[in-house]
């Protein structure tokens, strides 16, 4: 029993990381119809802005030296612009591209984000030692918990409090919202789609800090590539919650959390190296029962 | 005769100016230059089959470098050296373990076996709407390469395969690349090209029309993953040693990008985008190898090649988003064929609503 409830901790705090990194990718398609590739190498970019850039394998802290105070605003900062400057260079010139040429030009984003950051940082993975006080345990009654995950969990929670009220509460998370619906309809009637957009892309880029920030501490290295498997299970936690709904990416995201570590924990150890096949052969058969997702949504649907 | 060769033009031209470059290619007698042609070939064959599904359907598609792997693996325990196999892959059929079957069977093995496999992935992933189907054809490449990674008895796990008899030079590869162009073309003047093409340009006018759109897709999906398969079984007869690591998301990068260069919506586009890259590429890679002048060393920093290429993705992209076939297939001039337009889009803005007010 213990075991399990332990088990179930760790799917939720790996689930948050995914529900996070899930809700930056689907906000982003609500508006846009882009599924951002690049939104992986967001959170990279987050997660290096933290050190000195050397190609050096023993990374020395430079942000990530701050206290976090200081250092939390910088990190959304510089991955706000890398998202903003994104959307500027490459983005808004294909506004009126369909959704597969946006989805290829993310991918190209993405290649040259990963290129990039491993032409500047060397392509070797590094340590960081970022925040250790967080990895320490605490006891609730014979339940061992990491501090990490209990922060994981109310940071995950506090930014998803925080996005519902301001895309309910708030003028400009109105606009986002009608510009979800239907956004052709929205800017005639006045919502100015770039600042939507915009926004979208700003949101997205505070929800890939935050997910380096956490993700980095748990990990406790560094590689040019880290951003993709996070993305990569992102994706599909969208798709698994249903395309074009922010709740349907959470339950995807926490979906995918439990799946895969309910996976590690209990497979076979001779199968256990096989847990990302299974858990997307899981995948391929939830979509084979629900092709439109565990929280299908209303503006999915083609229009004709 | 003329009539037939005016009608088919397209392909009979595509694999005409193969063999012109292969000819010259082996004319040079340079080693480096024959590889190179050699690799772009094979290439060639896994961005035809990618097209035959994205440029039909238009959907795109992460996972058909699976395929590849696939087909590439399929071909290796087919003809690896049986001391080889019968000591790293003990978990083969004994019959692959023991024997050594030739080239042709290997193809075979790695055309039918990717296959197989893209029709029980595709029952599934082809009732998907098309963004999401494309997200899930990740799951595809995520899927093979996390099994052939891990499967040590037959795959050989992180360690390589070795003992693969190194069978193809340029004439084999352009060989193939010519089949698969000839195949795609036939596909694509097909009822079942045809069918697939109308759902792509308007899926809810084509399913009205009795269009029976997933059967199309898993058609063409499962007809792509063999030639892709092909491309694979090539690419171990080539190097003659073979792992699961390239066949990730580099390689998916880089024939995604063959084919938006050169135009995802016609096969010349393929075709085009291949030679495109290949040229692009192998420039970039001279540039970053730099000369060196005395004591100093010119090159761009290792990456550019990389960088290069996706912002060259980007630009096509933003400034000729229909590639430099611009949609159109290759024809010869002043001999189009009279009767029935290439499969560009040649209809009137009114009649394909193009015209529809745009915000």
């Amino acid at each position: 029993m213990i075991g399990f409830l332990q088990n179930l901790i760790d799917a939720v705090s790996l689930g948050s990381i995914y529900a996070l990194t899930a809700l930056g990718i689907g906000l982003l398609f609500g508006i846009l119809r882009l599924i951002n590739f690049a939104h992986g190498d967001y959170i990279t970019i987050g997660a290096y802005a933290l050190i000195v850039p050397s190609a050096d394998v023993t990374a020395r802290l430079l942000i990530g030296d701050l206290p976090l105070i200081v250092m939390t605003p910088l990190i959304c900062l510089i991955v706000v612009v890398a998202a903003l400057l994104s959307d500027v260079l490459v983005f808004r010139p294909l506004r009126r591209a369909s959704s597969p040429t946006l989805m290829i030009a993310s991918f190209a984003v993405s290649y040259i984000i990963q290129n990039g950051v491993m032409m500047l940082y060397g392509a070797r993975p590094k340590a960081v030692d970022l925040w250790s006080g967080a990895n320490t345990q605490i006891l609730i009654g014979d339940l061992r918990v990491p501090m990490l995950q209990l922060i994981i969990l109310v940071v995950t929670l506090v930014l998803m409090t925080t996005l519902t009220l301001f895309l309910r509460k708030t003028p400009y998370g109105i606009q986002m919202r009608a510009a979800a619906e239907d956004f052709r309809m929205a800017t005639y009637l006045g919502v100015r789609g770039n600042l939507v957009i915009g926004l979208a892309f700003a949101i997205s880029g505070i929800l890939a800090a935050a997910v380096s920030l956490l993700y980095t501490t748990q990990s406790g290295s560094l590689s040019h590539t880290m951003g993709l498997p996070l993305a990569l299970f992102a994706f599909v936690a969208v798709v698994v919650g249903g395309m074009g709904s922010l709740v349907g990416a959470v339950v995807g995201g926490f979906t995918i959390g439990i799946i895969v570590t309910m996976l590690q924990a209990y497979l076979p150890p001779e199968l256990r190296a096989f847990r990302d096949a299974f858990a997307f052969a899981f995948v391929i058969l939830v979509l084979l029962v629900r092709p439109a997702g565990l929280v299908p949504s209303r503006t999915s649907f083609e229009r004709v | 005769m003329r009539d037939f060769l005016i009608r088919h033009q397209t392909p009979a031209l595509l694999v005409a100016g193969l063999v012109v470059v292969t000819v010259l290619g082996v004319l040079t007698g340079n080693e480096t230059v024959q590889v190179t042609l050699t690799e772009m070939f094979i290439r060639l064959v896994v961005v035809v089959g990618l097209w035959v599904f994205i440029g039909n359907s238009g959907i795109i598609s992460f996972g058909h470098i699976g395929f590849m792997g696939v087909g590439a693996y399929a071909a290796a325990w087919a003809s690896a050296e049986p001391g080889f196999k019968q000591i790293m892959l003990s978990g083969l059929p004994v019959f692959l373990q023991e024997n050594q079957y030739p080239f042709a069977f290997a193809i075979i093995g790695a055309t039918l076996l990717p296959a197989l496999v893209a029709l029980l992935l595709g029952i599934a992933l082809m009732r998907l709407a098309g963004t999401a189907a494309s997200i899930a054809t990740f799951a595809v490449l995520m899927i093979v390469n996390s099994v052939y990674a891990n499967w040590d008895s037959v795959t050989a796990g992180s360690s390589s395969i070795i003992g693969i008899p190194t069978v193809v030079g340029p004439w084999v590869a352009v060989g193939f690349a010519a089949g698969a162009v000839v195949t795609a073309y036939l596909f694509q003047v097909s009822r079942l090209g045809l069918m697939l093409r109308a759902s792509r340009d308007d899926e809810v006018a084509a399913r009205a029309s009795a269009v029976e759109v997933k059967r199309m897709r898993l058609v063409a999906f499962v007809l792509s993953a063999a030639i892709a398969g092909a491309g694979g079984g090539l690419y171990a007869q080539f190097l003659g040693i073979l792992t699961i690591d390239p066949f990730y998301l580099g390689l998916t990068f880089i024939t995604l990008a063959m084919l938006v260069v050169g135009g995802m919506s016609s096969l010349s586009g393929a075709v085009a985008g291949v030679f495109a890259v290949t040229i692009i590429v192998e420039l970039l890679r001279i540039a970053e190898r730099g000369v060196s002048l005395g004591a100093l060393d010119l090159g761009l920093p290792l990456g550019s090649q990389e960088i290069g290429l996706g912002v060259l993705m980007a630009l096509i992209l933003i400034f000729r988003p229909n590639g430099l076939s611009n949609g159109r297939e290759l024809v010869w001039p002043g001999a189009a064929p009279a009767a029935k337009a290439p499969a560009g889009r040649t209809l009137s803005p009114e009649l394909t609503g193009d015209a529809a007010p745009s915000p």
